[in-house]
């Protein structure tokens, strides 16, 4: 057996794996396992690349990589659980860019002249994907790091301004394709980056994480074409398999929301959405506020407490208070569970690992429609930082812009305790009927601290 | 050559059906570990990279393979350690509750609620 097959051998060995992984990360039990098992795949397909004959400035490779984990362990392993998301977009946004410099770098390596068609459409294809992942994970990073604001950024004649840049990219490419011009792909890759950001702006709020998986997958296709690009059948299958993955992975994400994915890309959702709500006039309308003394005497003699934990109890990194407040109700004899909205927080599955980390126990998540039949017995609905996702709108407005999006119902607790920051409304931007409720009271401040206070009220109860 | 494109685009079309094969029955608790799972997956570009830097002729073809090097570095590495740290979460859950109620619900319960 020559070197070479030995190697391709070893490649497919970790393709193997990389599927295998995929399958186990879709299980609870072998989600980890199936991590290293990715992990193994790729440590082995590195390590063979170096036995490649023929492979030079191995020097240079080392120590690009050592700058890579030098940088990557120590962003992974420090940053928190809550800023899980941005990372993610983050480390996809290099990949893109890293799939957009081989391709960029193949294609100066070789004669344009001799380059056949259809080895130049994959370069582009490669470049233009790749470019738009890296532009838009980065401006996704921006907006859930808070360093630009997260809701949508719109102006006048955005969709048209997109459609010329995406008209200019395409006939760009077409250009490239005919005269396989170097310096055009120059001016098509910086074009590809204005495309990201541009494209990426008008989405925000809850809409980010369907973006982050959208850019996922486009990194994984971007792959794949480099992957034609080099002749490499890894390539091909890694980047495929996430591309594809990715690509149901973003529409189960839509689906949760009860939108289509056109609609989430392009309706700058909270501008619509603002501009409807606002016409009700209902923001003048009463609500009953209160002590967190008396929410905790109401929530010792409850038997049945449902806590519906949401985007704001992310953000105020409460999910470890919540936790002592459950289990301070779990020693007094109140039965406790958290309702979990398929898109709470900030990606779904997201609040899951946010109170795993908190330690709350398996059986005590339930998701939305096994806790939906349980809540009209439920005394109280404790509603932690979430708002759209407890709605009634969605069920009962046929205008309103959630219409037909799955909800919690919280309505149909006996006792409804909103905590939340202030009287702004969630990602949507729409009124919430349920807060005027005559069964709902209001705790406003920072949930962590609420919580703390419901925690001593609770224990003195 | 249109041979082999051919069986590029055949194990790409059959790459496809098993990616959405293999997510199609997900639960939405491990939605996120599986985006940051198979974000790591891709960062197998790192491959590429070594091969495009180790294949460099020029310095600018130096310069951007050792970029995409430093990049995919980032994307592997990165990916898989994120990944990690979410599924830990999961399975370090069950333990740490039993640590953690045995002794505030038998031996701590008397005196507790005094304090």
């Amino acid at each position: 057996m020559s070197l070479g097959t030995f190697i391709d051998l070893c490649y497919l060995v970790a393709a193997i794996g990389f599927i295998v992984a995929l399958k186990g990360l879709g299980s609870p039990k072998h989600a980890r396992r199936g991590n290293v098992v990715a992990a193994i795949g790729m440590a082995l397909a590195i390590g063979v690349t170096f036995a490649q004959p023929d492979l030079s400035h191995v020097w240079l490779i080392v120590v690009g990589m050592v700058v890579g984990v030098v940088v990557a362990v120590p962003a992974a392993r420090l940053v928190k659980m809550t800023a899980m998301p941005q990372m993610v977009a983050i480390f996809n946004g290099v990949g893109g860019g890293a799939a957009a410099l081989v391709s960029i770098t193949e294609f100066l390596g070789s004669d344009p002249k001799v380059l056949a068609t259809y080895k130049v459409l994959e370069v582009l294809f490669g470049v233009l994907v790749g470019c738009v992942s890296f532009a838009g994970s980065a401006v996704a990073f921006a907006k859930l790091q808070e360093i630009m604001t997260g809701r949508p950024i719109t102006y006048p004649g955005q969709q048209v301004i997109n459609g010329i840049v995406g008209l200019a990219v395409l006939g760009l490419a077409l250009t490239v394709l005919v005269t396989a011009s170097t310096a055009l792909l120059w001016v098509l890759l910086a074009l590809a980056l204005v495309l990201g950001v541009i494209f990426v702006l008008p989405i925000g709020g809850a809409d980010v994480p369907v973006l982050i998986s959208l850019l996922n997958a486009f990194t994984g296709l971007a792959v794949a074409a480099s992957g034609f690009t080099l002749d490499s059948n890894l390539l091909i299958v890694a980047g495929t398999l996430v591309g594809a993955s990715g690509i149901i992975l973003t529409r189960l994400m839509s689906q949760a929301m009860g939108r289509s994915l056109p609609n989430i890309l392009f309706s700058a959702f909270g501008s619509v959405i603002t501009a409807t709500g606002g016409a009700d006039g209902a923001d003048e309308r009463p609500v009953r506020t209160s002590t967190p003394e008396d929410v905790g005497v109401l929530l010792a003699y409850a038997r049945k407490v449902v806590i519906v934990p949401g985007y704001g109890l992310a953000v105020a990194q409460a999910q470890h208070v919540a936790r002592e407040l459950a289990d301070a109700l779990a020693q007094r004899g109140v039965e406790v569970f958290y309702a979990i909205h398929p898109v709470a927080g900030r990606m779904p599955g997201h609040m899951n690992v946010l109170l795993a980390e908190a330690n709350v126990p398996y059986d005590e998540l339930k998701e939305m429609d096994e806790a939906n039949p349980q809540m009209p017995t439920a005394d109280v609905a404790l509603v932690v930082g979430a708002n759209d996702t407890v709605n009634p709108a969605a069920n009962d407005t046929p205008g309103s812009p959630i219409y037909g999006m799955p909800i919690i119902h919280a309505d149909q607790a006996q006792h409804v305790v909103f905590l939340k920051r202030s009287m702004r409304p969630g990602f949507a931007g729409i009124d919430n009927e349920l807060l005027y409720n005559d069964k709902t009271v209001l705790l406003f401040g920072d949930a962590k601290d609420t919580l703390q206070k419901l925690v001593a009220a609770v224990a003195a109860a | 050559m249109t041979n082999s494109i051919l069986e590029y685009l055949t194990v790409f079309v059959l790459a496809a059906f098993v990616g959405i094969e293999v997510v199609s029955k997900v639960p939405s608790i491990l939605h996120t570990p599986l985006m940051s799972g198979s974000n790591a997956i891709h960062g197998v570009v790192l491959v590429g990279s070594m091969l495009v830097l180790g294949h460099a002729h020029t310095g600018a073809e130096e310069v951007l393979g050792f970029l995409a090097v430093v990049l995919a570095t980032l994307n592997v590495v990165g990916g898989f350690v994120v990944t990690d740290r979410m599924l830990e979460m999961f399975k370090a859950k069950p333990r740490g509750r039993d640590e953690s109620s045995a002794p505030s619900g038998s031996t701590e319960r008397p005196g507790e609620p005094s304090a």
